[in-house]
């Protein structure tokens, strides 16, 4: 039977995605001394170096987030409306980075910043010009799939009916490209959050975010705090997804899939 | 017409911002100064330096190993599990399909210390004797494979289920069925599931660090040690492995955007 195949797979994912998730869930719940608590929790909510890395990871990631798809848009918008001819191999143009190695593309940053001289300058603009670089392609990507399945003949109805650029733009376009704008944002603000090799190497290691917190915690094997904050960015996951349906839909494969 | 120049001026604008980094790494790769943007005249220094250093050399021979194995491993548990999760029914698709995605969407920190949580108790062990090259290949094929059933999943919703049918009816074993109709019908989903798997493999660092075994290092760990501070050591063959990698990828990109034509036509 051609269902049996899917048993090794499943084995595979309850041994290695699922159990995983639970020994972090135990972790995150019990104390040095595997007694049950909630002190990892209330450690999140009131110690300063959390907060911090939080609202460094909060803030970081939201404006590189909007720089991207403030670049990414426009970009995706031409691309996805000029010639079929010229489509591939200007979108291929702007993927192909994604293959290189992504410490050595930030490394690259690093040395061309220290060229520029900008490498001792402000710690946080190094990282988000870094994030940008990092993710534009994850954002750019699912817009692009987006704009193209793009229904024209609305477009045209819209100015056929009299409505403007603007209003059309506002109204139509924008509408309908909320789906690779929502999968886009969800494929840049996590990894802008969580990626310290960026902060690490453009902020020279003096922007502590939260997935470089999650590294302290687990290189001092303080396995429960990391636990207690990895639970919750998992949770902040699996809301966002669920709300976007992204469980569902391919947005996801779009941006990274859309490799190859 | 103005509008067509600005269009076309915006896209350059980005692509500068993205490869004028990778140009000075590439143009500087050719003298071999400490401090890039010293030019010491015309040299293939860094490249002799690069193929001499045999340390960099295996971390760049384990880094492919690593990509390739746990490429191939994937595409077999990830091609022979959307296939099974395909003809499986409406709630173990959807069960599965969900798992499936949670490595997808998770952030890579979290993933990476799961497993290494996992393994960590696993061996009941302290952190430093449960990274392994097994825990290591696992975390790779974790990252990995799920994108494998993405790639396969819509090739079998593309195929026409009638052949594998008439295969059946015409005496085919259901092996035979599922070699010569199946396979062959979803093959391209099988290799770019296997090309993403190994670009994604080779890409990765948090996973990597997190579960590989101490001394061992994959090109992405080797780099990240070498230039964060306080380190900071200069490697400057590092440019030259950039320009090759860079090299290999434009060759690469060139080809695909070639056989996509011929698909086309």
């Amino acid at each position: 039977m051609r269902k049996h195949l899917c048993i090794p797979y499943s084995v595979f994912l309850v041994l290695f995605v699922v159990a995983p998730i639970f020994i972090m869930l135990f972790y995150a719940f019990t104390d040095a001394e595997n007694h049950l608590t909630l002190d990892n929790f209330a450690l999140i909510f009131t110690d300063i170096t959390v907060l911090s890395a939080a609202l460094a990871s909060v803030s970081v990631a939201l404006v590189a987030t909007l720089i991207c798809l403030l670049i990414a848009y426009p970009v995706a918008y031409i691309l996805a409306r000029s010639g079929i001819k010229r489509q591939n191999a200007l979108l291929i143009l702007f993927i192909t980075p994604m293959w290189i190695n992504f410490v050595m593309r930030i490394n690259a940053l690093k040395e061309f910043f220290g060229l520029i001289n900008l490498l001792d300058k402000s710690p946080y603009i190094n990282t988000i010009i870094g994030m940008v670089y990092d993710f534009l392609p994850f954002m750019i990507l699912p817009l692009y799939t987006t704009l193209l399945k793009m229904d024209k003949n609305l477009i045209e109805a819209s100015y056929d009916l009299g409505a403007g650029k603007f209003t059309t733009f506002v109204q139509v376009i924008l509408p309908m490209s909320m789906p690779g704008i929502v999968s886009g944002i969800t494929m840049v603000f996590m990894p802008a959050m969580t990626n310290y090799v960026v902060s690490d190497i453009l902020g020279r290691s003096q922007i502590t975010i939260l997935g470089k917190l999650i590294e302290n915690y687990f290189m001092q094997t303080n396995w429960n705090a990391g636990a207690a904050i990895s639970m919750l960015l998992l949770a902040i996951m699996f809301v966002s997804t669920w709300l976007t349906g992204g469980f569902k839909d391919d947005g996801a494969q779009a941006a990274r899939g859309g490799l190859w | 017409m103005v509008k067509k120049i600005c269009k076309y001026a915006f896209l350059a604008l980005v692509l500068l911002f993205i490869y004028i980094p990778i140009f000075v790494l590439v143009f500087f790769s050719f003298t071999d100064t400490k401090v890039l943007g010293d030019w010491g005249g015309f040299s293939f220094g860094l490249y002799r330096k690069l193929f001499t250093n045999s340390h960099l050399m295996t971390i760049i021979g384990n880094t492919v190993l690593l990509a390739v194995g746990a490429g191939l491993i994937s595409t077999v548990l990830g091609t022979l599990g959307a296939i099974g999760i395909f003809y499986s029914k409406k709630r173990t698709k959807a069960a599965l399909g969900f798992l499936n995605n949670i490595p997808v969407v998770n952030a890579e920190i979290v993933t990476a210390l799961s497993l290494a949580l996992l393994f960590a108790m696993l061996s009941g062990l302290s952190i430093g004797l449960s990274k392994t090259y097994f825990s290591l290949v696992v975390a790779h094929v974790v990252i990995t494979a799920p994108f494998v059933i993405l790639s396969v999943t819509p090739k079998l919703k593309q195929m026409d289920k009638n052949i594998y049918e008439a295969a059946l009816d015409l005496g085919a074993s259901p092996l035979r069925a599922m070699m010569t109709i199946i396979i062959p019908e979803i093959l391209p989903g099988i290799l770019s599931g296997f090309m993403l798997s190994v670009t994604l493999s080779l890409d990765d660092y948090i996973v990597t660090a997190f579960t590989k075994p101490n001394g061992f290092d994959t090109i992405s760990t080797y780099v990240y040690n070498a230039v964060k501070v306080p380190v900071n050591s200069q490697v400057n063959e590092l440019r030259a492995l950039s320009t090759i990698i860079f090299l290999i990828i434009i060759v690469v990109a060139v080809l695909m955007n070639i056989r996509k034509k011929e698909a086309v036509k």
